[in-house]
């Protein structure tokens, strides 16, 4: 019954909003309720708040972002699938996150029942040192740790996320061993290698943007060196075969109609495209990628080969 | 520097309006249980976008302000901290509300708070660059024993039944260690229960475990819920000023605490003020009179949390790291406003900052006339609004403050549970705030042991990690202070009474390992 009902409003409110705005753009019809599943202040957050007035420019609506936190994401995933399938209830949704804790734990949701409908930037994994380390390369940070084994320490962000999977991995790359020590946040995990607490961090590259001439970025996880780092080499060139990060994206209810998702992942392409928020991402060391509702999948595949292999690797 | 323009720029009619606006509705939704700083932050954000960036911080930091001194209003007349720094101050300020001087009490936090306030803003104007060299120099074992310090004060709070101090503070503890472990990502304790996985929520156990029990003690009791027979009118200013001037040295210690936790990122309010109430206490000519409606203790707490609101922006503006987390909140709008953070902040963008260290002083000074009168109003509707109305009111805003925290009916069912378990708890002697304690401090200490266990491992040195290091002996050493002084007293004290010739009065073996 309650089926048949949303069922009926979904295609009312598809009807109406065909012949309300045309062919070109039945969403967004109204203001949009943009979760984030994550406290307030976070690079999540401030994606949402770049998001926010190209939204507004773009659709001539408000994009509300409401904040869901809870078990590094998972209290607002596992419920995703119970909130209005219209397509103006929607959630930002990040890896590894959501492939590793359905790997690790039971956090009341699978991989597969989410649906990401576009993926729009990451923060690529980042080695970072204090300005007056004895690091000047990655080099040598690299022959230290081979020849003390253990002794190199690295602050991150939490066990079983993307910075201690970035360890794991370059360890194995390297052929190295190093300290991981877990931190509650970025934040604290910048304040310790500021502090002189630990001899180096795995972070992102919008970290080193932020602490500016206080740090040294020893490589970075893209493809491409970034247009705020032109003298900072990728992993890539050192020989080291990574690239990746936290990557970000929008998710839907899973009931929303499949005309919707792909207007969803059109206006997030929109304003993914639009130069401003192409500066500011560069200024704040993101890296743009465009991943549209098609190739979503495919996409998701590929992180979830990358993911296991390196979870494995860890354990 | 010649500071005396920004100043100027601060005073604009648009910015006086914005720091009183903002001092006023901070003040409300920190007295409201579960609406916390951070939040009202968060919703405000968008709206400063419009406005010119110092502006817009100075709103903001109103907000900030205003939150953490409202915080002892539900503390004072209802015992319930309105945020997590004020639980201290319900420590005194409801035995004093109680015995019918809460007017008294809400004007000595409004005073303190304004002090605080002050001398967080003072410290932020002058001496933030070395300052904030402060946040870097707090490791992991640094946290670990600010954390058992902060532990230690369970021996004091509850003198004569320490044992049952210390099992409610296990039990906190355990409750912290509930879900997924920030450090070492192992699940503790969830039953399979996806509802688990994050954990008992602080706020969620915070607005539980004070208001549920109040709730039902109201209903379950016929008498009045608060004793009003004496009650001297007004705002009692004089006598409060009286109060400050005797505690003078007590106001701007726990200010210094204050501003000095609040540049220490994971730490914050609730630290702050009871690492000030335990070294009030532990200092007073009487501290057999804490707890039981002493103003020192009000004044201590309330001008400690509102130092870490000055004390907080100091690592965020010349760090980029936020000293609490609606700081994280604030740092996140200065990003997307484009301004960098840094040390070259306060020369690059000195209009901004300096105008908006102004605006945040003149806010704290604003919540004088508005505490003052805001307070006034609170305690008489608190003392004359008739049970059958107050009763439903708290229990609904309990109901809506937790569900606002995330959005999530979990924290209601977290809050209702450790309630109820509360109010049972109650009934055989153990008080909630050693629970809460063991709650917020657990984390804190467990993630500081683990992460400088790791690095001292990797050192080969980890011994020297907890014992070698000047401020950890120094924190560990107040510990050990703090967890002594009461047994010493007792002791010498028994033993005085035993040279006169009177038999000690009997009391509880206190337990101390």
């Amino acid at each position: 019954m309650t089926r048949t009902t949303t069922t009926l409003a979904l295609t009312l409110a598809a009807g109406l909003a065909a012949a309300a705005a045309g062919p070109a753009f039945a969403f967004p019809e109204k203001d949009v309720d943009y979760i984030i599943p994550f406290s307030p202040g976070g690079e999540s957050d401030i994606a949402a708040r770049l998001q926010q007035p190209v939204f507004a420019d773009t659709f001539d609506h408000q994009l509300i972002v409401k904040y869901q936190a809870g078990a590094g994401g998972a209290q607002a995933w596992s419920q995703l699938n119970s909130m209005p399938a219209d397509g103006h209830t929607i959630m930002g949704i990040n890896l590894p996150h959501v492939i590793l804790q359905p790997l690790m734990s039971s956090p009341g949701y699978e991989t597969a029942d989410l649906t990401p409908v576009y993926w729009f930037h990451y923060t690529p994994d980042a080695i970072i040192v204090k300005a007056d380390s004895q690091f000047q390369t990655l080099e040598d940070l690299v022959n230290f740790a081979k020849e003390n084994p253990g002794l190199v320490t690295f602050s991150g962000s939490g066990s079983n996320s993307a910075n201690s999977l970035a360890q794991s991995r370059f360890d194995g790359l390297a052929g190295v061993t190093t300290t991981y020590v877990p931190f509650s946040g970025t934040g604290p995990s910048v304040t310790a290698l500021l502090g002189d607490q630990v001899s180096a961090q795995w972070g992102y590259s919008t970290v080193a943007a932020a602490q500016g001439e206080a740090v040294r970025m020893l490589a970075v996880a893209a493809e491409e060196r970034l247009p705020l780092f032109p003298d900072v080499p990728t992993f890539q060139e050192l020989g080291y075969d990574m690239v990746g990060g936290a990557y970000r994206g929008v998710a839907v209810p899973k009931d929303t109609p499949e005309d919707v998702r792909q207007q969803v992942s059109d206006a997030f392409q929109a304003m993914n495209n639009e130069p401003a928020m192409r500066q500011a991402m560069d200024d704040g060391a993101f890296v743009v990628i465009d991943v549209p509702y098609q190739d979503v999948d495919a996409f998701m595949a590929e992180r979830r080969t990358e993911i296991e292999a390196a979870a494995q690797a860890a354990n | 520097m010649d500071l005396l323009p920004y100043l100027a720029q601060a005073l604009t009619p648009f910015n006086l309006l914005l720091a009183l606006g903002g001092v006023l509705l901070g003040t409300v939704i920190g007295a409201l249980p579960g609406l916390s700083a951070t939040m009202a932050v968060a919703v405000l954000v968008p709206f400063t976008f419009a406005m010119a960036p110092a502006s817009g911080l100075i709103a903001l930091g109103a907000i900030y302000t205003g939150a953490i001194y409202g915080g002892a209003f539900a503390a004072i007349l209802v015992n319930t901290p309105g945020t997590p720094s004020a639980i201290a101050t319900t420590f005194d300020g409801f035995p004093m509300a109680k015995r019918g001087d809460g007017n008294l009490a809400v004007t000595l936090a409004t005073l303190a708070s304004v002090v605080g306030g002050i001398v967080g803003a003072l410290a932020l104007l002058f001496l933030s660059p070395p300052l904030s060299k402060v946040a870097l120099a707090f490791g992991p074992p640094e946290y670990f024993w600010l954390a058992i310090f902060g532990l230690t004060l369970i021996s004091a709070l509850s003198q004569g039944d320490t044992l049952k101090g210390i099992l409610g503070a296990a039990f906190g503890l355990f409750l912290a260690t509930v879900g997924v472990a920030v450090v070492g990502g192992d699940v503790r304790y969830t039953l399979d229960q996806p509802m688990l996985v994050g954990g008992f929520d602080v706020i969620a156990a915070l607005i539980g475990l004070y208001c549920i029990p109040v709730v039902i003690d109201l209903v379950a009791r016929p008498d009045p819920h608060l004793k009003v027979s004496v009650q001297a009118g007004g705002f009692r200013l004089a006598e409060a000023l009286r109060h400050c001037g005797q505690n003078w040295f007590n106001l701007i210690r726990s200010s210094v605490v204050g501003t000095v936790v609040g540049i220490l990122p994971g730490a914050g309010g609730s630290i702050a003020s009871l690492v000030s109430y335990s070294e009030a206490r532990r200092t007073a000519k009487h501290p057999e009179r804490f707890g039981k409606g002493e103003p020192g203790g009000i004044l201590a707490t309330e001008s400690a949390n509102n130092a870490t609101v000055g004390g907080g922006f100091i690592p965020t503006l010349v760090l980029g790291i936020p000293g609490t987390p609606p700081d994280a909140v604030i740092l996140g709008a200065l990003l997307v406003q484009g301004i960098r953070t840094g040390p070259g902040l306060f020369t690059g963008q000195g209009d901004i900052v300096f105008t908006f260290i102004f605006g945040l002083l003149i806010a704290t000074i604003l919540m004088l006339p508005t505490g003052l009168l805001v307070g006034r109003y609170a305690y008489q509707a608190i003392v004359s609004i008739p049970k059958a109305v107050l009763v439903p009111t708290v229990a609904f805003l309990t109901i809506i403050g937790s569900f606002a925290i995330h959005n999530s009916m979990h924290d209601v069912y977290t809050m209702l549970g450790l309630g109820f378990l509360g109010w049972i708890l109650a009934r055989f002697g153990f008080q909630p705030s050693p629970i809460v304690l063991g709650v917020i401090l657990g984390p804190i200490a467990e993630q500081g042991f683990v992460q400088a266990w790791l690095i001292g491992n990797a050192q080969g040195n980890v011994w020297g990690m907890f014992f070698g290091r000047p401020i950890s002996l120094a924190i560990a050493a107040l510990a050990v202070i703090t967890l002594l002084y009461p047994i010493v007293m007792d002791t010498l004290k028994a033993r005085r009474a035993r040279r006169a010739g009177v038999a000690p009065t009997p009391r509880e073996s206190v337990n101390a390992d």
